[in-house]
C-alpha cells in the first residue's frame, strides 16, 4: 500500500496507472461499451468504391477496410492486448524466474544447462523466432501467446540469475547454510522473499514488451487470427490503405504506445520504489 | 588474457552451432513441402519426388542437417529454393544496405540517446529532465512499425520532406535511420544519464573541480570517458534487439536489406535463405556481445578477468 | 511457386480504358526507358522463372518454337516457320527459320530445340514447367531421371524438329509458347551450370548487357533480331526494389516510364478519379478467377446440397466492392475471356432464404462449423472476413486460418485437412489461354492427389473422359466445337458445386505520356506484364 501510495505521488506514474485501468475496464466491459458488434460489416461503412469511412458523427473513429466500426474494433482490441499481456508474460515469468533459481541457486549441471540454453536463446533474432514458431504451430489467440512467452523468458531469467547469485552470496545466507539450515527453508524465507521486487518489476515491465510484440506479430499476418480484432492486425489490414486512411493506423498505434508506455513507466517507478540500492540515486 | 579470449571464442562458436540446429529443426517442422513449390503446379508426383531426393529431403532430419553443416563449413549456405541462386549470393546483396541502415540507425541512437542523457544528467531533477525521460520511455514503447509508418506519413506524404521509402541517397536513408535511432535511443539516454550522475559524483571528479579546472573542460575531459564506458557492451546488446526492428523497418520503408529478404522468405518458406540470415543475425549478435566484451577489458582495465 | 504468381496474368483482349487518341501513331526507333519493379528479378532461365517481373523480361530474351499476337492471344509462328499436324493429332512438324542467331553469334538449329526441351524436363533442372510437356512421348523416362533424350523428339535435319506425342493434345501448340519451351544454346547453358539465369543467352529481341543484383538490369537491343526494325527501344533499364507507392509517385514526375507492378489499391481511387493520371491508366482483364474451394470429401461439404447453398449465401458483388471494383463477380469457373466461357449460364442466385431452405433439406437447419483458409498477406484476409460474415448469415461457422502462402497450399494438398480454401493470391491464372489450363491441375482427377492443386478434391471421371475427348479434337475447324465441349465440361461441373467462383480480377496499370503503342501491350495478356519488344517512345 505504502508502495502504491508513493507511485500515485508521481503524476506521471498516476496517468499511466488510470490509463491502465481504463484498458482494463474497456476489455473487461466491451460489449457494453462498443457501440457496434466488432465484427459487423456495414454495407454503409465503405463508399460505393470500397473506401473506408473517416470518423464521423455515426462511426466516431471512422471504420475499416471492410466496413466496421473501427472504434468497436479498437475496444475489443484491449481485450487481445491484454490476455496477451497477462497470460504470455505470466508464463514467461514463471518460466524465466525457474530458471533463472535454479541456475543461481541449485546450480550443479542443470544450472549451467539451463544458463546455456538462456546463452543460446540469446543469440537468436527474437523477431525472426517469433515469426518461424508462429509460422510452424498454426497461430491462434493462445499459440500467440505461447510464443510470445518463449521468446520472452530468456531475459527475465538473466535477471533472475545474477539477482540469486548475489543474494545467495550475502553472508546471511552463507552462515545459515553452514548452521544446517535446508535448502528449501533458505529459498522460502529468504531467496524468494528477496527475488520479490524484481520479479514484481520485471513482470511490469514484461507486459509492454509482450504487448508490442502480439502488435508486430499481428502486423506481420502471423499473429492473431481474424476477425478478432488485435490493435496489431487492424493496422495489418489498413497497411496498403494508410497513406489515404491514416485514421486506421493512428488511433490503434496510439492505444499500442500509450499501453505500452504506461506499463513501462509504471515498472520503472516500482523499481526506483522496491529496491533500496537505487533509492535517492536520482 | 589470451586463454580467456580464446574461451569465449569457442563458446561463441558453440553457440552459433546451436543456433543452426534450432533453426534447423524449426523449417524441419514446416508442414509446406519445399519440393513442391519448385516442382511448380503443373508438376507430376514423379518429378516432385526426383526433386525431393535430389535436395535430400527425404534424408532423415539428422543426415539433412550434418549434410547441411558439412556444406556450411566449406562455406556453402545452400541455394535459395524460390530465388534459385546462392544464398551467399543474395546475402552478399543485402548485406549493404542493411549495414548502411545500421550504422546510420545505430550513430542515430548513440548520438540522440547519448546527448539527451548528458543533458538530463545535467539538468537533473528539473522539468527539462523529466520530459526528455518520458520522451526516452515513449521511444522504447512504441512498436517499430507503427512508428516507421506514422513517420512515413507526416514527414514523406504530409509534409513531402522525405523520399515515400526506396534505396538509393541519403535522403532514402535518413527518415529509416532516424526512426530506428529515435525508438532505440531510450535505453542508451537513460543509461548515460544514470551513469553521468554517478560519475558526477565520484571522488575525483569533485578533485578536479577543486583543483579550479573549469566546468567544460572537466566533464569532457573526466566525466565523459567515464560515464561512456557501459554504453560500449550496451551497443553489442543492441545488435540484437536492433536486429527485429530491422525486419520490420525494412518491409515498411522498402528497404532492400536483409530484414526484407528474411521476411520475404518467411512467407514463401524459403528454407536456406531463413537458415542463412538467422545464422548471419546470430553471428552479428554474437560478434557484438563478444566484441563488446573484449572492448571493455581494454576500455576499463578494473575488471578482473580471472573472475569470469 | 511465389506471391507474383498473383499477377502472373494472362491479361485478355479487352482493354477497358483507353488512352487518349494518339497524335502520332507510327512506331519509332531508338530511346531509353526506365522500368520499375518490387521483387527481386530471381533468375532469367527461361526453363525455371515463374514469377510477375521476370515472365516478359524472359520473353523478350528468348524466344520459342510459337508465340503469341502482340497484345492478343493470338497465336503466331515465332522461330518455327510453318508447321504441320499429322491427321490423328499425334505428330507435330515444325520447320525452322534460317540464319536466327544467339546472342553469342551462333545460329539456332533443329538440335537445339531439342536439347532445350529436354533441358527443361531433366529433373536436375528442376524447372517448374516440366509437368506441362507430360504429352511429348518419352516424358517419364526423362522426368524420372531415366533417360536424359526425349524419344519423342527427332531432328532429320537442322531445319526441322518432329515432335511426337503419347496422347493428342489441343492445347500443345500453346504449350510450345510458354517460357519453358524457350530455345536456349547447349554451350552457353554447360558453361554458366546453374547460373546460366544470371548470364541468359537467347535469340530474342533484346540482350542482358547488365545486372546487378538486387537494384538494375539493363537490357540492350538485339541489332541482330530476325525480325526487321524490331524491338523499337534501343535500351531498357530495370529498376528492382521499388515499392510500387513509390514507383508511382515517380512517374508522375516524369522519372519512371513503366511502373511495372500497376497500380496499388491505395493510390487507385485517387488514380481513378484524377482527370491527369486517368488517361494514362490502362486495364484489361486477366484470365484469372479467384473462389472458395469446399472439400467435397469432408462431411458436411461433401453433400452436394450444403455446396450449393454456400454458392447461394456469398454476396460477390460485395466482396468485389471491398476491393474498389477491381475485379468482376463470377460464376463459373472459366473467365470470360478464356474460349469456352458461357455467356449464358447463369450459375447460383445470392439468395440467403433459398441457401438457409436448402442447408435445412441437407439436415443442417442449425449450420455447422467449418474451416476457411487462406493466405495471409492483404487482402486475402479481408475477402475471407466478407466470405465468413455471409456464411454466417445462413449459420455456417467459419474460422479462418490465415496462413503464409506456401502453408495454405500445402493444408490444400492433403485431403482432411482444409474444407475450404479461398484461392486469392494463388490460384488460379491460366499459364496459357485455353480452357484445358482451367481443368485437369485444379478441377480433374489428375489434380486430386495429395501435393496437388484440386483443393476440393473434386474428381468427376465423366466429366475427365470428357475432357480428355475434347483436348483430342486437334483440327483447325474443331476448335469452335472444342471451346463449346469444354464450356458445358466446366457447367456441369458446377452442378456439383465444388467451388463458389467469387469474381475474375481485372489489372491496372499506367505509363508515362511518352510512351507509344497500342494500350493492349501495356497488359498484355501473355507477355506479362508489358510487352517490351512492340512498344516505342514518342
Amino acid at each position: 500500500m505504502t508502495v502504491l501510495k508513493a507511485l500515485l505521488k508521481r503524476k506521471t506514474v498516476a496517468i499511466a496507472l488510470l490509463y491502465i485501468l481504463i484498458v482494463v475496464a474497456a476489455a473487461i466491459f466491451a460489449p457494453w461499451l462498443a457501440p457496434y458488434d466488432p465484427a459487423k460489416q456495414f454495407f454503409e461503412g465503405l463508399t460505393l468504391e470500397g473506401a473506408p469511412l473517416p470518423p464521423n458523427a455515426d462511426y466516431w473513429l471512422g471504420t475499416d477496410l471492410l466496413g466496421r466500426d473501427l472504434l468497436s474494433r479498437v475496444i475489443y482490441g484491449a481485450q487481445t492486448s491484454l490476455i496477451i499481456g497477462v497470460v504470455s508474460n505470466g508464463i514467461a515469468v514463471v518460466i524465466g524466474t525457474l530458471v533463472g533459481v535454479t541456475a543461481g541457486f541449485v546450480r550443479g549441471w542443470l544450472g549451467s544447462v539451463l544458463m546455456r540454453l538462456t546463452d543460446l536463446m540469446m543469440a537468436f533474432p527474437a523477431l525472426l523466432l517469433a515469426i518461424a514458431l508462429a509460422a510452424i504451430l498454426q497461430p491462434s489467440l493462445w499459440i500467440v501467446a505461447m510464443v510470445i512467452a518463449m521468446v520472452n523468458w530468456v531475459q527475465i531469467a538473466r535477471v533472475i540469475y545474477s539477482e540469486t547469485i548475489s543474494i545467495s552470496s550475502k553472508d546471511f545466507v552463507a552462515v545459515e547454510r553452514t548452521i544446517g539450515v535446508s535448502a528449501p527453508r533458505i529459498l522460502f524465507s529468504h531467496l524468494l522473499p528477496h527475488l520479490l521486487p524484481t520479479i514484481l518489476v520485471w513482470a511490469t515491465l514484461g507486459i509492454s514488451t509482450t504487448v508490442l510484440l502480439e502488435a508486430t506479430l499481428s502486423f506481420l499476418g502471423v499473429g492473431v487470427q481474424p476477425p478478432k480484432p488485435s490493435w496489431g492486425n487492424i493496422i495489418f489490414e489498413s497497411q496498403t490503405y494508410f497513406t489515404s486512411a491514416v485514421w486506421l493506423v493512428l488511433f490503434p498505434g496510439i492505444a499500442i504506445i500509450a499501453l505500452s508506455l504506461s506499463f513501462n513507466l509504471v515498472g520503472d517507478a516500482l523499481r526506483d520504489e522496491l529496491d533500496p540500492t537505487l533509492k535517492g540515486r536520482s | 588474457m589470451v586463454w580467456y579470449i580464446a574461451k569465449r571464442v569457442v563458446y561463441s562458436l558453440l553457440i552459433l552451432l546451436g543456433v543452426t540446429f534450432v533453426t534447423y529443426l524449426l523449417l524441419y517442422m514446416i508442414p509446406a513441402d519445399p519440393a513442391r513449390q519448385i516442382a511448380g503446379r503443373s508438376a507430376t508426383a514423379e518429378v516432385v519426388a526426383n526433386i525431393r531426393h535430389q535436395l535430400g529431403l527425404d534424408l532423415p532430419f539428422y543426415e539433412q542437417y550434418v549434410r547441411y553443416l558439412g556444406n556450411l563449413l566449406q562455406g556453402d549456405l545452400g541455394r535459395s529454393y524460390v530465388q534459385r541462386s546462392e544464398v551467399s549470393t543474395l546475402l552478399a546483396s543485402r548485406v549493404g544496405p542493411t549495414l548502411q541502415l545500421m550504422v546510420a540507425g545505430i550513430g542515430f541512437e548513440l548520438l540522440i540517446g547519448i546527448t539527451l542523457g548528458i543533458v538530463a544528467a545535467l539538468k537533473r531533477n528539473s522539468v527539462l529532465d523529466q520530459v526528455l525521460m518520458a520522451f526516452s520511455f515513449i521511444g522504447v514503447s512504441s512498436p517499430h512499425f507503427i512508428a516507421a509508418m506514422l513517420a512515413l506519413y507526416f514527414f514523406a506524404v504530409y509534409l513531402g520532406w522525405f523520399p515515400l521509402g526506396g534505396y538509393g541517397g541519403v535522403e532514402h536513408l535518413l527518415l529509416p535511420a532516424i526512426t530506428l535511432g529515435v525508438l532505440g535511443s531510450g535505453w542508451y539516454s537513460r543509461m548515460v544519464r544514470s551513469s553521468m550522475i554517478d560519475v558526477l559524483h565520484q571522488d575525483f571528479i569533485r578533485t578536479a573541480r577543486a583543483k579550479g579546472l573549469g566546468r567544460a573542460r572537466v566533464l569532457l575531459r573526466h566525466v565523459l570517458p567515464n560515464a561512456i564506458v557501459p554504453v560500449i557492451p550496451m551497443i553489442g546488446i543492441d545488435i540484437g534487439i536492433f536486429m527485429s526492428g530491422l525486419v520490420v523497418v525494412e518491409s515498411v520503408f522498402g528497404w532492400p536489406g536483409l530484414g526484407q529478404l528474411a521476411w520475404q522468405a518467411i512467407q514463401q518458406v524459403d528454407i536456406p535463405i531463413i537458415v542463412g540470415v538467422t545464422m548471419l543475425s546470430a553471428v552479428a549478435i554474437v560478434l557484438g556481445n563478444l566484441v563488446a566484451d573484449l572492448a571493455v577489458l581494454f576500455v576499463d582495465p578494473r575488471i578482473d578477468v580471472t573472475k569470469t | 511457386m511465389n506471391n507474383k504468381l498473383k499477377g502472373f496474368a494472362l491479361t485478355a483482349l479487352s482493354v477497358a480504358i483507353s488512352t487518349q487518341a494518339v497524335a502520332q501513331d507510327t512506331p519509332q526507333s531508338g530511346g531509353d526507358i526506365i522500368v520499375t519493379y518490387q521483387n527481386n528479378v530471381a533468375t532469367l532461365d527461361p526453363a525455371i522463372g515463374y514469377d510477375w517481373q521476370n515472365w516478359s523480361m524472359i520473353k523478350s530474351l528468348f524466344d520459342g518454337l510459337m508465340d503469341y499476337e502482340p497484345g492478343t492471344t493470338e497465336l503466331k509462328t515465332d522461330l518455327a516457320k510453318d508447321y504441320a499436324i499429322s491427321e490423328d493429332g499425334l505428330t507435330y512438324t515444325f520447320h525452322l527459320r534460317e540464319g536466327v542467331k544467339f546472342h553469342n553469334g551462333r545460329e539456332m538449329v533443329a538440335s537445339d530445340v531439342k536439347y532445350s526441351l529436354e533441358r527443361t524436363i531433366n529433373p536436375e533442372t528442376q524447372s517448374p514447367g516440366a509437368g506441362f510437356f507430360s504429352s511429348i512421348e518419352g516424358f517419364d523416362e526423362v522426368a524420372s531421371g531415366d533417360a536424359t533424350e526425349l524419344s519423342g523428339i527427332t531432328t532429320p535435319d537442322d531445319y526441322t524438329v518432329k515432335i511426337q506425342l503419347s496422347a493428342p493434345d489441343a492445347a500443345f501448340l500453346h504449350i510450345m509458347a510458354l517460357n519453358f519451351a524457350s530455345v536456349v544454346p547447349k554451350e552457353s547453358v554447360e558453361k554458366w551450370g546453374r547460373d546460366f539465369g544470371k548470364h541468359p543467352v537467347g535469340t530474342g529481341a533484346f540482350a542482358l548487357e547488365d545486372w546487378s543484383l538486387g537494384q538494375r538490369l539493363t537490357f540492350v537491343k538485339n541489332d541482330d533480331y530476325y525480325r526487321d526494325g524490331i524491338p523499337y527501344l534501343d535500351q531498357i533499364d530495370f529498376e528492382i526494389g521499388q515499392e510500387p507507392n513509390v514507383a508511382l509517385m515517380r512517374l508522375q514526375r516524369g522519372e519512371v516510364d513503366i511502373a511495372g507492378d500497376g497500380i496499388p489499391p491505395a493510390q487507385f481511387l485517387q488514380f481513378r478519379n484524377d482527370p491527369e493520371f486517368k488517361e494514362l491508366m490502362v486495364s484489361g482483364n486477366q484470365l484469372h478467377t479467384g473462389y472458395l474451394t469446399m472439400n467435397v470429401t469432408m462431411p458436411p461439404l461433401d453433400d452436394v446440397k450444403v455446396r450449393r447453398a454456400i454458392n447461394m449465401a456469398i454476396n460477390k458483388e460485395r466482396i468485389v466492392r471491398i476491393i474498389n471494383g477491381r475485379a468482376i463477380p463470377a460464376n463459373q469457373p472459366l473467365p470470360p475471356a478464356m474460349p469456352g466461357y458461357d455467356k449464358d449460364y447463369e450459375g447460383y442466385p445470392y439468395d440467403v432464404q433459398k441457401a438457409k431452405a436448402l442447408l435445412e433439406e441437407a439436415g443442417f437447419g442449425d449450420g455447422f462449423d467449418t474451416e476457411i483458409y487462406v493466405m495471409n498477406t492483404d487482402p486475402q484476409p479481408r475477402i475471407a472476413q466478407a466470405i465468413q460474415q455471409d456464411l454466417a448469415q445462413i449459420g455456417v461457422r467459419a474460422e479462418i486460418k490465415s496462413l503464409a502462402q506456401a502453408n495454405v497450399i500445402a493444408a490444400g494438398g492433403d485431403k482432411d485437412q482444409a474444407p475450404m480454401v479461398w484461392s486469392g493470391g494463388m490460384a488460379w491464372i491460366a499459364d496459357f489461354p485455353d480452357p484445358s489450363n482451367f481443368w485437369g491441375p485444379i478441377l480433374g482427377c489428375e489434380g486430386a492427389v495429395p501435393g496437388g492443386w484440386n483443393w476440393a478434391w473434386y474428381c468427376n471421371e465423366e466429366l475427365d473422359a470428357e475432357a480428355e475427348a475434347a483436348d483430342a479434337m486437334v483440327a483447325p475447324d474443331q476448335q469452335e466445337a472444342r471451346a463449346e465441349r469444354w464450356g458445358e465440361i466446366f457447367t456441369s461441373a458446377m452442378d456439383d458445386a465444388p467451388w463458389v467462383p467469387i469474381f475474375n480480377e481485372k489489372r491496372f496499370t499506367v505509363h508515362s505520356a511518352r510512351m507509344g503503342g497500342d494500350d493492349a501491350l501495356y497488359v498484355d495478356p501473355v507477355h506479362v506484364p508489358v510487352n517490351y519488344d512492340y512498344i516505342w517512345v514518342k
